[in-house]
């Protein structure tokens, strides 16, 4: 990180812009065509009341922003809206992020057998399919012969009911903590030991070095995983696998939501409104992270 | 051996054992039911039999939907990793006005596009290429959707890739190609690996896409499969799905050994800012 | 370069107005001709269902490749021409199902027959998605006088029809009863031959139940989670029973003293102990309710005849009963007092199931209604039941093949004729979530009057006028 400048794009390889736009190209047509292209389409879907089926599926008229206001008005999206933010906070934020970095801190030292086990089951968590770990975790937390009733004895303890939210952030953190922990397990490493060892013998207690030495500095890190994590959660359908946002949406978040309007309720034109909304919260976050960011630079 | 240092040392494995079960715990079901003659939703030890697995074998469509799970997801790996690879590269080293926004802007576009209402313009417009019914076209829907989020993370990559290297390079007069080829490939490789990892993993569980847009299901991947069995008419075929679950994990968990035997499995000083 | 991009985007979102506008909401298919290709000897057919081998209902699937298609190619053979048929199986949520079918029919492609459950024919007509039939195969004549339309009743007919034209042939159909536990029963000291005469009855048999440890007396689908589940083997079944339907002259039901009636029976039973209201929240609460009354745990339950041919049978159910010929009752349901049921019944039901419609753009419509007819005959419909007893759309096939099944036969002669379908209009779905939700609101806790109060408003939503919504 030493040879970050003000200006970090130099051309060294003699690459030329017109090269490099040969390099972006791929990319970015295959970008504007199947991303940028079906959300512009959606963004206007979701000025009017187009449905799949139905009358407004062969004449849907433009609504303007009758669904905006609509959305502002309605319970069930305030209730996904806050939702969302708390499994964000709680599994990413929180949750991922800080077992993430202990994950990181302590297999430093560990031994390799034991770093290595401990980092291949995280891994596994974070690249085994979807639905195959919804399943998983439906079966821990049954009611009846569920994993986590047999050892905490508490069979008959319907937790996917009764706690929903702890649920799903307990399954978010276990499920995501991988990308974490690599990440602060190499940033560790830009640590210049010689820091870390004047610390050791200045007597320093281990938060001490961990606010003084390691944070400063890991900052970019924390900030850049802690942004990629909340978007990704932020935009998570897993939770509709385990609980599919029941129980009456007391788990419901925003994509959840989103899907059961567009599919159960058949309202494309309200869903897509919905899915703009969550686009601006996305970049509300972004910005406030773009600003933290320069702060510290 | 201070007793405080005996504390510490058992206060550590207590974390780590503590951590590992937390991991560990809830994947055991897909070592045990597999093989078991009664497989429920409860861990046991197995009443050991092998009728699951025959009977998964025999089912007519479940070996066609690993490889057509594979066909899909290696083209993606590689495609992702390829565009992001050179996009990225590009980005790094070459000053485009507006770059920062353009990044975040796409990232955030990902994150958005993946609905059931953008599924709408994609159909249309994979059914306008002709490409229904296509396993390409499945791949290259979802190419499209994880290529910015694989730019983001590599362009850190790269950005962390010396410049003096390809520098001392030109000097010796090296051309752009042999330097990239030579010089900052090898040094980005890991950084390859763990993105190609990411994005097989990531299409491999995808379900919507190719279900709407493939029709045989000769063609359809495992995961439109996986739907299939906890779906049967209201109820869960529990003889097929551990069986079938646990097929449709090998493929990524054999990839990530590869991976992290052949490169670490790592952001080598990756991912920054 | 910042001209270049914004060029590039004002080019873009060009050619997406053009698109979107050419694409939501295209209408106007033009006539085409009805016998158009009428004498191919070419023929190219495909069969769409949400069914799969080896996966969702995987007996139709395998009976339509293996069985119904190749015989069709033997018949058209004979026939001088060369059909080749494809079937194109889906095995997913039915939302998820439609969502294809929705995507494939707006951009005038899809298979050239698909089935559909009868509730969509409504929505799917209303989209231009499927035409009358008449429409599609161009003869009025040669529609209506098929045959095979005398051996179906006109109450299952009802499945394949909208605004009284006909879009579809419906496949069979089914039928709701109340089942019970025999062993229970004996055990709380109740008849073996119990039959409820009103809901009173159903709550005096639950109290008695309740004495027994370990035993959830009834189990009444309720909330969200069960969604269309809670609707057909929950809410319209009682509300059917009260005298009402949810659709009535021209206005969806609101908040009327009849559904208060339902939600406070809701109410009496997942408020005192009679019902699992936690059961009703699970998301696989329903497969869990099936283990449950196969293991003896729960007394009284409400469920079609898939639940005594698919569930509880004791060799390939899902949750089987070896004894499930000794041991398990069923009874009419009963109105909520006798005579007080939809036109004036003591005892109700409500029926379901699904249609199978000839796409408008097939490139066979001819071809593609013979072959609906040709699976529709009554040996091609003896033939899928592949043995076991079902209950079909076609009497005569019913009469023959339900005599050695007491309980379908049962559920064909007494529960068909007094039952009711719903209607089939694209509101229906959301007017069906928020009967889910009230439900879910009664079992979670909430008043009755809570609930209703917030139906009423989520059901003027779902209308999109109060004039449309019958209640205060």
């Amino acid at each position: 990180m030493a040879t970050r400048t003000k200006h970090p794009a130099q051309d060294v390889a003699g690459l030329g812009t017109g090269r490099a736009l040969g390099f972006l190209a791929p990319a970015m047509l295959l970008i504007a065509a199947f991303l940028v292209f079906p959300a512009v389409w959606t963004i206007y879907i979701g000025v009017t009341n187009y449905r799949l089926t139905g009358v407004e599926a062969v004449s849907p008229s433009i609504v303007g922003l009758a669904n905006y206001t609509r959305a502002l008005n309605d319970a069930l999206f305030h209730n996904a809206l806050w939702l969302t933010m708390l499994f964000v906070l709680g599994s990413a934020i929180i949750g991922q992020n800080i077992l993430g970095f202990t994950l990181a801190w302590i297999l430093r030292r560990a031994r390799p057998a034991v770093r290595r086990t401990v980092e291949a089951l995280t891994l596994l968590a974070w690249i085994l399919p979807s639905t195959v770990v919804a399943y998983l975790w439906i079966a821990f937390f049954d009611r009846d012969t569920g994993t986590l009733n047999s050892i905490l004895g508490t069979t008959g303890t319907a937790w996917l009911i009764d706690y929903p939210m702890v649920c799903l952030v307990v399954f978010n953190t276990w499920r995501g903590t991988a990308f974490s922990m690599m990440l602060y397990s190499s940033a560790l490493q830009a640590v210049p030991p010689s820091q870390l060892e004047s610390a050791r013998m200045v007597g320093a207690s281990g938060w001490q070095t961990l606010r003084d030495i390691v944070f400063p500095h890991i900052r970019g890190h924390v900030l850049t995983n802690t942004l990629l994590i909340s978007l990704w959660t932020a935009n998570d359908f897993s939770p509709f696998l385990l609980t599919k946002g029941g129980p009456n949406h007391e788990s419901e978040t925003v994509p959840v939501y989103i899907y059961n309007v567009a599919l159960q309720g058949g309202e494309l034109g309200y869903s897509s409104a919905i899915s703009f909304l969550l686009l601006l919260a996305n970049l509300l976050v972004s910005l406030i992270y773009l600003r933290l960011l320069r702060r510290r630079a | 051996m201070t007793p405080a240092y005996v504390v510490r040392r058992i206060g550590f494995y207590v974390l780590i054992c503590a951590i590992t079960l937390f991991f560990a715990v809830p994947m055991v079901w897909i070592a045990s039911a597999p093989f078991d003659k009664n497989p429920g939703l409860g861990v046991h030890w197995p009443d050991w039999t092998f009728e699951n697995v025959r009977k998964t074998l025999d089912h007519p469509y479940a070996l066609h939907a690993i490889v057509n799970s594979l066909i899909i997801c290696v083209t993606v790996a590689l495609a992702v990793t390829a565009f992001a690879a050179f996009a990225s590269y590009a980005l790094s080293r070459v000053r485009i006005p507006g770059r920062d926004a353009l990044l975040y802007g796409l990232l955030l576009l990902s994150s958005v596009v993946t609905g059931t209402a953008a599924m709408v313009p994609i159909f249309v417009m994979i059914y306008q290429l002709g490409l229904i019914n296509s396993r390409f076209g499945v791949a290259l829907v979802m190419t499209s959707g994880l290529l910015p989020a694989a730019i983001f993370i590599l362009k850190d990559f790269v950005d962390a890739v010396p410049k003096s290297y390809e520098e001392s390079a030109r000097v010796f007069g090296a051309s752009t190609l042999q330097i990239l080829r030579d010089v900052v490939l090898p040094v980005a490789r890991p950084g390859l690996a763990t993105i190609m990892v990411w994005a097989f993993v990531n299409s491999w569980g995808n379900f919507l896409v190719p279900f709407l847009l493939i029709r045989s299901t000769t063609l359809q991947p495992a995961a439109v499969l996986m739907q299939t069995l906890t779906d049967e008419g209201g109820s869960v075929n529990l003889q097929v799905l551990p069986v079938f679950s646990l097929l449709f994990s090998i493929p990524v968990v054999v990839l990530y050994l590869l991976v992290n035997s052949r490169y670490g499995f790592r952001f080598h000083g990756g991912i920054k800012s | 370069m910042r001209s270049l991009r914004l060029s590039g985007a004002l080019a873009l979102s060009a050619t997406a107005g053009l698109l979107l506008t050419g694409c939501l909401g295209s209408s106007g298919t033009g006539d085409q001709d009805a016998n158009r290709n009428s004498d191919a000897k070419k023929v190219e057919l495909t069969i769409g269902s949400n069914s799969v081998k080896g996966g969702k209902s995987s007996a139709g699937a395998t009976f339509t490749e293996d069985v119904l298609i190749p015989k069709f190619v033997a018949d058209q053979k004979a026939k001088g021409v060369d059909v080749t048929v494809k079937f194109q199986g889906d095995g997913s949520d039915d939302e998820v199902y439609k969502q294809k079918l929705s995507l494939d029919l707006s951009n005038k492609s899809g298979p050239d027959l698909f089935q559909i459950d009868g509730i969509w024919v409504g929505e799917f007509a209303q989209a231009g998605y499927i035409k009358p039939l008449t429409d599609t195969v161009g003869d009025a004549s040669k529609v209506d006088n098929w045959d095979g339309w005398k051996q179906i009743p006109a109450s299952v007919q009802q499945l394949g029809t909208f605004e009284n034209k006909r879009y579809g042939v419906p496949g069979g159909t089914d039928g709701r009863v109340l089942y019970f536990n025999k062993k229970l029963f004996q055990q709380a000291g109740l008849p073996a031959d119990w039959q409820p005469k009103s809901w009173d009855d159903i709550i005096s048999a639950g109290q008695k139940l309740k004495t027994l440890s370990g035993v959830t007396p009834i189990q009444i689908n309720g909330g969200t989670a069960m969604g269309e589940a809670t609707t057909m083997q929950g809410v319209l079944p009682l509300l059917v029973g009260t005298g009402t339907t949810v659709y009535a002259g021209g206005k969806w039901l609101g908040y009327t003293p009849k559904l208060r009636q339902v939600l406070e029976f809701y109410h009496q039973i997942y408020s005192t102990g009679l019902g699992d209201p936690v059961l009703q929240r699970e998301a696989k609460g329903r497969d869990k309710s099936f283990a449950e009354f196969a293991a003896n745990k729960i007394g009284i339950l409400l469920e079609s005849d898939y639940f005594w041919r698919s569930v509880v049978e004791p060799k390939e159910g899902v949750a089987k009963m070896a004894d499930r010929d000794t041991a398990v009752g069923y009874a009419l349901i009963p109105a909520a007092r006798p005579g007080g049921g939809v036109n004036g019944q003591d005892f109700v039901s409500m029926s379901g199931g699904g249609t199978t419609v000839i796409n408008p753009n097939t490139k066979f419509p001819q071809q593609a209604w013979e072959l609906l007819q040709f699976m529709n005959s009554a040996e091609m419909v003896k033939e899928s039941l592949n043995g076991a007893a079902k209950i079909t759309q076609r009497t005569d096939v019913n009469t023959e093949v339900l005599a050695s099944d007491p309980m379908l036969n049962f559920v064909a002669t007494k529960v068909l004729p007094i039952t009711q379908y719903r209607p089939g209009l694209a509101e229906y779905p959301k007017i069906s979530a928020a009967l889910q939700q009230a439900t879910a609101d009664v079992v979670g806790g909430k008043t009755t009057e809570a609930a209703s109060i917030a139906y009423q408003k989520a059901v003027e939503a779902a209308a999109g006028s109060k004039d449309k919504v019958a209640g205060n």
